[in-house]
């Protein structure tokens, strides 16, 4: 700790950081652009300026920066004398005198770090008479909006571009007082990370795009805290809605999970929730069981479904519920107990059951750890076998780009260059590369992090695996018949892991591989042999699939058979597209069998179509609810708004179900709180999720956390040409905060932040005030409960069984799944900015191979595999090995189910020659 | 007994004082320009929608009587898709126009606009955008802001310099 004075009084600050940090992290205010609390300090734009005194004697200071001057013990410093405040005035004078008069009608307004420091400074008339800098904007993509007119030189755009997330399309140009900020050429970017731009930017130079199709200002948006759906890994999002439809996603900060940015799949991914696609009554359709086969749907009330399906349950020969991994735990759990453990099916393809299922004995069973995204950034050697992070898990690729920095930032550290010195670290470590190697089927965006990458078949991946396991722990058996040079790279990895402090694995379920999950697995464990912590973070396919995992449930194909056999006639599924999870034939032979289907979901989907009954389940904007990430932890969502229509969570859906067939246990799920009491009674795994957050009937001083601004309009005219008599607000009785803008004004629990807002603070940047210091928890400590731990073993229960190499065979290929951030996740696909960033199916081989077949890209070929049969252009996927070919995962039309797969390529105009 | 007869003389002369009722609604009495009554939206000189949907007049609204939703032109140019006012709600405090950066909202001397029911006092875009400029005749947003609109592109605004070339190293 050391002492600063600030206005002559003393206060603790922790060593090492600089005097913003310290000062923002003591809750003053100081103005500030170019420092980022993820990107530390430049001192670019002179903004952050206070005067700094050698002793108490000194009267006359000098100015200093505070982000680039360390807050070290004895520093005096002040922030209100009145030299540095005009000093700090007339910098943002100069800041301003070319800054466009648009905030009217600039999507920043209302929540700009500009327009707020300009307010702080006090700068309020412009002097200056001279003609304004103008330029000419660029068309970057459906994601982003650019209006360079209203730059300030800040620099922090491409710091975070190029420095932090990795992108090389985004530059400076040009010079002197006509810097430029944007691509060599109109065009979309390129880079996963793109859209916080919008959230870096301290001007409305980036905006969200989508938002502005839908535009409202920041007050008017009612908001919730809530969670990515779009993959394992987690984020927390703050999504907003106005008029009944979801206008905008902002990144939610959580110090151990997403901290300051998403990915633009997750930022982008929520127009599914408006989609036309959503079933917003309960629909019935006449089965062909039922001697009808018009086909004909009709929408119904709610109870009239109710009493469908009860009849249904009450004169059925045996009914199966068929589970979602993006479903919440809640609404999982509520159709486990409507048709009993028994009789519960976790809808996710066998590859994948069986994979996460493996996932989590290894985390529970083993000694090691599953980390936070926090603690991945620190690593300081890493290992990534099998997976392409950056596609399966965006923000986890975002967290390793921070972790291959560690070992060079040793250098720097040498030096003495404080870590938040960012110009003067990066000159330290120039292009060195700290321990990274990746091992994976094809090329990875991650690639250029990494010294060595290989890539091989996903038998080949697990050997090097193994090998690097056995480098360890010469008791774990050795790989027979290894390459040389796969043999050395191995011995490499194994010295970089076992010289560094923090050692992290990152593998999943990515390969479709056990083999790969279990070398990986091994490697961590021999790390973590005697003592010694590594962390093994491996990815998950969907946001539940953890939780999904947790809860248990036999396979689907189990669910098949149970219908094959007569065991059931009746199907209830939640949230789940079933052509997803198995061949097109299973599952349309297993919906031809059962003679009812019902479905709750938020989407028509194939197996919609399918189903006798449909009721129209809630998206997570507009549902409460809890899912455990890759990292497994627990994390809740809170409901943004009331939908229209019969809409209403899948629980409690379920829960009407049981009240309907007379169960009176159900009565009492009145609330989430009550389904997780019962979850937690169930499965003790789930015990702590009832301390994720604090229950609906949390007050502070009597009040509710409202989910609307204190500034939100319009509440006497939104619904005035409806009804001039304004409706009453809806009631939560699920959870502590409100649909209203009456409540609790001040800082509430951190699983409960609706908002970062405090008064001067409009923008994101208000972020710094809820936490206890910059850049660290928020106040309270981070939200979620992790429900995996590392078990203390004795014995470490390695894996042994090591697979033989992979041979390609003649004339077919192995399938395996490539996977997009852009089109590889069911709902993001339905936002248009995602579907036209999507690839279109193909046949990925890498050139060579294509060669070999005298096919060129872009060329129709005839794909066989798992029974179905695609023509599809070829499409060279860089990396991929000799005899194994690429499906795109997840596009609609191109399944990946059951990859990986044999199958065989011909050429429209015969077999193709095999050489 | 005094002060009640000097009441009674007092009342008497009144009678001979010159008259303030007036007639209304046959007169009507001279209300300033600057009165708060009846809300509209203007035009621009050119005869554009003044109103750039910046939603600052409903964030200032004390009642919260003002809704609406942004929506942009093919050329950029922002307004409103519906603006809707819920006069029976308005306390005519001006707020609204105070807070309009474009002049777009203005109050007017209009005061006659009662009615039997509540809800025709809801008024929509069409019933309050007017066709000319109001109080305020010459201002136009868009020739001082720097987006671009039809016509109008980068640097043609007023006190503009033209797009800088990035691909120079002139000073
Ligand atoms: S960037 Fe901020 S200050 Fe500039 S026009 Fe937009 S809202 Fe106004
Ligand atoms: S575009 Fe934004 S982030 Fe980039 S330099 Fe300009 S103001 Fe700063
Ligand atoms: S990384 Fe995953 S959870 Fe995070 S924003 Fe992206 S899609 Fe959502
Ligand atoms: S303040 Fe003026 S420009 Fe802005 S929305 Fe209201 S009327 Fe339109
Ligand atoms: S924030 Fe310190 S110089 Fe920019």
């Amino acid at each position: 700790m050391a002492t600063i004075y600030i206005d002559n009084k003393p206060y603790e600050v922790k060593d090492g950081n600089n005097l913003l940090h310290a000062c923002l992290s003591l809750g003053f205010n100081v103005p500030y652009f170019c420092w980022h609390p993820a990107m530390h300090s430049v001192g670019a734009c002179r903004q952050c300026a206070v005067k700094q005194f050698k002793d108490e004697k000194d009267t006359r200071g000098r100015i200093v920066m505070s982000c680039m001057t360390p807050a070290s013990d004895g520093t005096r410093i002040s922030i209100d004398d009145p030299e540095v405040k005009a000093f700090r005035a007339s910098i943002i004078e100069w800041f301003m005198t070319n800054h466009p008069h648009d905030c009217p009608v600039c999507d920043e307004g209302g929540e700009c770090h500009l327009q707020d420091m300009t307010q702080m400074t006090g700068h309020v008339y412009r002097r200056f008479r001279f003609k304004k800098r103008t330029y000419n904007n660029q068309y970057l993509g459906p994601f982003l909006t650019h209006e360079m007119n209203r730059c300030i030189q800040c620099y922090r755009c491409v710091r975070f571009y190029r420095d932090y997330a990795g992108g090389r399309d985004f530059d400076v140009f040009a010079s002197h007082n006509h810097v430029y900020f944007g691509r060599h050429e109109d065009g979309v970017l390129q880079n996963e990370f793109s859209g916080n731009l919008v959230e870096v930017c301290p001007t409305g130079v980036f905006d969200d795009k989508t938002f502005n199709k839908h535009y409202t200002r920041k007050w008017d948006l009612q908001t919730a805290p809530s969670i990515c759906v779009h993959c394992g890994v987690g984020c927390n999002t703050i999504p907003g809605e106005r008029y009944g439809r979801l206008r905008r996603i902002r990144n939610r900060y959580n110090g151990e999970v997403n901290r300051y940015f998403l990915c633009d799949r997750g930022r982008y991914g929520y127009e599914f929730v408006n989609s036309d696609r959503r079933i917003r009554r309960p629909l019935l359709r006449p089965t062909p069981h039922d001697g009808d086969s018009s086909g004909g749907e009709s929408t119904v009330a709610g109870e009239e479904a109710l009493r469908h399906i009860a009849d249904l349950l009450y004169f059925g020969a045996g009914v199966i519920g068929i589970g979602s991994p993006r479903a919440s735990l809640e609404a999982n759990f509520a159709l486990r107990s409507l048709v009993g453990p028994e009789h519960f099916y976790s809808g996710t393809s066998d590859t994948d059951s069986r994979l996460v299922a493996m996932i989590i004995d290894i985390l529970s069973k083993g000694p090691a750890r599953s980390p936070s995204l926090l603690e991945v950034e620190s690593a300081d050697a890493v290992f990534v076998l099998g997976e392409d992070v950056t596609n399966t898990a965006p923000v986890l690729a975002l967290a390793l780009r921070r972790s291959a920095r560690q070992k060079p930032m040793e250098a720097a550290r040498k030096q003495h260059i404080p870590c938040w010195d960012d110009a003067a670290t990066r000159n330290a470590i120039q292009d060195a590369k700290g321990p990274f190697y990746i091992a994976a089927p094809y090329s990875t965006r991650l690639e250029d992090l990494s010294a060595h990458s290989y890539h091989a078949a996903p038998d080949d991946l697990a050997r090097l695996g193994f090998a690097v396991a056995h480098e360890l722990n010469k008791a774990l058996p050795y790989v027979e018949g290894l390459p040389e040079q796969v043999r050395s790279l191995a011995g490499s990895i194994a010295g970089a892991l076992k010289d560094a402090q923090r050692p992290l694995i990152v593998s999943g379920t990515g390969c479709g591989s056990e083999a790969v999950i279990q070398a990986a697995a091994d490697i961590a464990w021999a790390l973590s042999n005697g003592g010694r912590r590594a962390d093994l973070c491996f990815t998950a396919p969907e946001c539940n699939s953890l939780g999904l995992g947790l809860m248990g449930g036999h396979s689907l194909d189990g669910a098949f058979r149970a219908v094959q056999e007569g065991a059931a006639d009746t199907v209830i599924i939640l949230e789940n597209d079933l052509y997803r999870r198995a061949d097109e034939g299973a599952v349309n032979n297993f919906l031809g069998r059962v003679k009812h289907a019902v479905i709750i979901d938020h989407l028509t989907t194939p197996t919609s179509h399918k189903a006798e009954a449909a009721l129209p389940a809630a998206a997570f904007a507009e549902a409460d609810g809890t899912l455990v990430n890759s990292e497994g932890r627990a994390q809740r969502f809170y409901q943004v708004f009331v939908p229209e229509g019969g809409i209403q969570e899948s629980w409690r859906w379920l829960r009407d179900i049981m009240i309907t067939t007379r169960r009176a246990y159900a009565r009492e799920w009145e609330n989430p709180d009550a389904v997780m009491a019962a979850l937690a009674e169930a499965l003790p795994v789930f015990k702590q999720i009832q301390d994720i957050a604090p229950p609906a009937g949390f007050r502070i001083a009597g009040m509710k956390i409202p989910r609307q601004h204190q500034r939100y309009s319009g509440r006497t005219a939104m619904f005035a040409d409806i009804t001039v008599f304004e409706p009453r607000p809806p009631k939560d009785p699920d959870s502590p905060l409100s649909f209203t803008m009456e409540g609790y004004q001040g800082r509430p629990p951190s699983p409960l932040i609706p908002r970062f807002w405090s008064p001067g603070w409009n923008s994101v940047q208000a972020v710094n005030k809820f936490q206890s210091e910059v850049g660290g928890p928020l106040h309270g400590g981070d939200p979620g409960k992790r429900l995996l731990e590392p078990a203390e073993v004795k014995e470490i229960p390695f894996f042994k069984a090591i697979p033989g190499a992979f041979v390609s065979r003649k004339g077919e290929w192995l399938f395996i799944p490539v996977y997009h951030l852009f089109g590889s996740e069911e709902m993001s696909i339905l936002s248009p900015g995602i579907a036209e960033l999507s690839p279109r199916p193909y046949l990925g081989l890498n050139l060579e191979e294509a060669n070999n077949l005298q096919v060129s890209a872009g060329e129709e070929i005839e794909v066989n595999v798992n029974g179905a049969v695609y023509q599809l252009p070829v499409r060279h996927v860089p990396g991929l090995p000799a005899g194994v070919a690429g499906l795109p995962a997840g596009l609609p039309g191109v399944h990946k189910a059951t990859l990986p797969a044999w199958g065989s390529l011909s050429k429209t105009s015969g077999m193709v020659e095999v050489v | 007994m005094f002060s009640l007869i000097r009441t009674a003389w007092d009342i008497f002369l009144h009678a001979f004082r010159r008259r303030v009722t007036i007639q209304y609604p046959e007169v009507k009495s001279y209300i300033p320009p600057r009165w708060r009554g009846r809300i509209i939206l203007s035009r621009d000189p050119d005869g554009g929608e003044r109103c750039v949907a910046c939603y600052l007049c409903a964030a200032a609204c004390p009642v919260d009587c003002i809704a609406l939703q942004a929506a942009e032109d093919e050329y950029g140019r922002r307004y409103p898709a519906f603006f809707r006012i819920n006069f029976s709600r308005c306390i005519f405090c001006g707020y609204c126009e105070e807070a309009c950066p474009t002049y777009a909202i203005q109050l007017t001397p209009d005061y006659e606009m009662c009615e039997y029911t509540r809800q025709p006092l809801v008024y929509e875009k069409e019933d309050l955008l007017i066709d000319g400029t109001g109080k305020y005749h010459d201002y136009n947003y868009y020739k001082v802001a720097g987006l671009t609109i039809k016509d109008k592109g980068k640097g043609e605004a007023g006190n503009e310099a033209p797009p800088v070339d990035v691909r120079s190293l002139m000073p």
